[in-house]
């Protein structure tokens, strides 16, 4: 089956109110066009679920997120996304659901294998479980009888994720060190699209990298993005780092509205080929 | 050795509260910590594990400042394996605390309310998770009453007061090992698992400590001194793992 669709056609799927999840880590192979496609629509009141980079700064910064399920959101270089800082200071983000880190993990994987939690002593003990009121625990049925978290499932209703190749079919492929959580998210959601640097033949796969490289088949993809420069400015290791340069200018926009707008319409209002123009010719 | 700076004294510290460790993955916030456990590692602890930051595990990450050299890459770690790490708890971390109270209750998440901060910090991160997971520490490199607090105002690590309230059973691996500031090493072994003024570092005093701490420490007669870093120490230090003197940025002597 040919999956090939566009960040258009995939962000037109969005309703309001919808979870959605975002693959890469921090400032590290996000799918910012698609991302850039959501700031452009008029989608909102989303529940956004991240290892939190560039990708939930600006989506706070557009007032599109209600909720958001996040243990950090960092840029890597800069700790602290300073855009989230800000919306986070500014008490902007109406449902504000932080979690431990694996606690995320553990419920994109039980929304992945349809069961309704698994279990964690992770978050106990902590104001993991104030912030998150919705928390419940579970005793183990054994001897034991321990007491834990029952982390619940995370079940998304469309999830993106940028990938270095991938195949008309839905099958991806990564090139750098560490393929994140993106197959998870894949198999929590309803509606899975991949964007990806570069569109090959299946054939083609292993001369790009070895077999442990394929960490997504097309059972878990519906649509297939081809989009050069896709991850920018976050690292797309195996095809180009992170644009510390680009990143640092989008950062300082946080403190500075003038710098903001002139940011937002150069970089935001504009279609995804002129921005990719307009970094080229940086 | 009257030159021997305050940082390196910390960074001694840091190496001391991984005597032990053994086979286990070491993990590191701050300059200061990143140091000592590999001073530890090129010591009395050879056995650690250490990775570069990214998801490799590497064998010779012994210098933070010094020329950069081909990695010997042992073992890989992408972040789908860290949690299984961490909760199997083949591991110490050394966190920072931005505030800390007097059973190690720890706040690395956010200054203020939650709903509304008025600081938003690195959040909960993988903090609640570790505390209960497997062996703890944290850096503190300006001790001030500001950090060392009567109340956190988020719990992100847990405390020796609440592993208590959770039992035994859930909190068997709950391990707040050392608290090292630029002041002093601190540790729990009270009957009631208060921090304790453990030692002082060269040059500091208890009522210096007592005045930069803003609860009750706990103080049993004399306090001893921070062990001073041994020659050999020191040259490692300066010339194989900081030769750029980052720790001295750290923490000022």
């Amino acid at each position: 089956m040919d999956k090939r669709t566009t960040e258009a056609e995939a962000v037109s799927e969005l309703r309001d109110g919808m979870t959605i999840g975002f693959g890469g880590w921090g400032s590290r192979r996000k799918p910012m066009s698609i991302v850039r496609e959501i700031l452009r629509s008029p989608v909102r009141d989303l529940t956004v679920v991240s290892y939190g980079g560039p990708d939930v700064g600006l989506l706070c910064k557009y007032g599109k997120v209600k909720r958001l399920l996040y243990g950090f959101v960092s840029l890597d270089s800069i700790p602290l996304e300073p855009h989230f800082r800000r919306a986070r200071q500014e008490g902007a983000i109406p449902e504000v659901r932080e979690l431990d880190e694996g606690m995320l993990q553990w419920g994109l994987y039980a929304a992945a294998i349809r069961l309704p939690f698994l279990p964690t002593r992770a978050g106990l003990g902590t104001d993991v479980m104030q912030i998150n009121p919705e928390l419940r625990l579970v005793k183990s049925p054994y001897e034991d009888g321990e007491e834990l978290v029952a982390m619940p499932a995370i079940e998304l209703d469309v999830a993106f994720v940028h990938q270095n190749r991938a195949d008309v079919h839905g099958n991806g492929q990564y090139l750098g060190p560490d393929f994140y959580f993106d197959d998870l998210y894949c198999m929590a959601a309803k509606k899975r699209f991949m964007s990806c640097e570069k569109i090959i033949d299946t054939q083609d796969f292993l001369s790009e990298g070895s077999i442990h490289t394929l960490r997504i088949n097309r059972t878990m993809v519906d649509g297939v993005i081809e989009a050069p420069g896709g991850a920018h400015f976050t690292e797309c290791p195996g095809d180009y780092g992170r644009d510390e340069k680009f990143q640092s200018e989008y950062a300082a926009t946080a403190k500075d509205e003038e710098a903001w707008e002139s940011f937002r319409a150069g970089y935001l209002d504009v279609s995804e080929a002129d921005y990719q123009a307009k970094v080229a010719a940086r | 050795m009257t030159d021997v700076t305050r940082a390196e004294v910390c960074t001694v510290a840091v190496a001391e509260a991984f005597r032990g460790a053994g086979e286990i993955l070491v993990s590191c916030f701050g300059t200061t910590p990143a140091v000592g456990a590999r001073l530890a590692r090129m010591t009395f602890e050879p056995d650690i594990l250490m990775t570069d930051g990214i998801c490799s595990l590497v064998q010779n990450v012994d210098s933070v400042s010094g020329e950069k050299i081909e990695p010997v890459i042992e073992g890989w770690t992408p972040f789908r394996s860290i949690f299984d790490l961490l909760w199997g708890g083949r591991r110490h971390v050394m966190m920072i605390a931005s505030q800390i109270d007097r059973y190690g209750n720890q706040n690395f998440a956010c200054i203020g309310e939650h709903a509304k901060p008025k600081a938003q910090l690195l959040g909960m991160r993988g903090a609640p998770g570790n505390t209960l997971s497997h062996r703890t520490s944290y850096w503190i490199p300006n001790h001030s009453p500001g950090v060392f607090v009567e109340k956190v105002d988020v719990v992100s690590g847990v405390g020796y007061d609440r592993a208590a309230e959770l039992g035994p059973r859930t909190a068997r691996f709950h391990d707040i090992h050392r608290v090292i500031s630029n002041l002093g090493v601190f540790d729990f072994a009270t009957p009631d698992r208060r921090m304790r003024l453990a030692s002082l570092h060269p040059g500091v005093t208890v009522d210096e400590v007592v005045g930069k701490t803003g609860f009750e420490l706990a103080i049993d007669g004399e306090v001893p001194e921070t062990r001073k870093p041994s020659e050999e120490e020191l040259q490692l230090i300066r010339e194989a793992i900081d030769p750029k003197g980052f720790i001295n940025k750290e923490v000022r002597s």
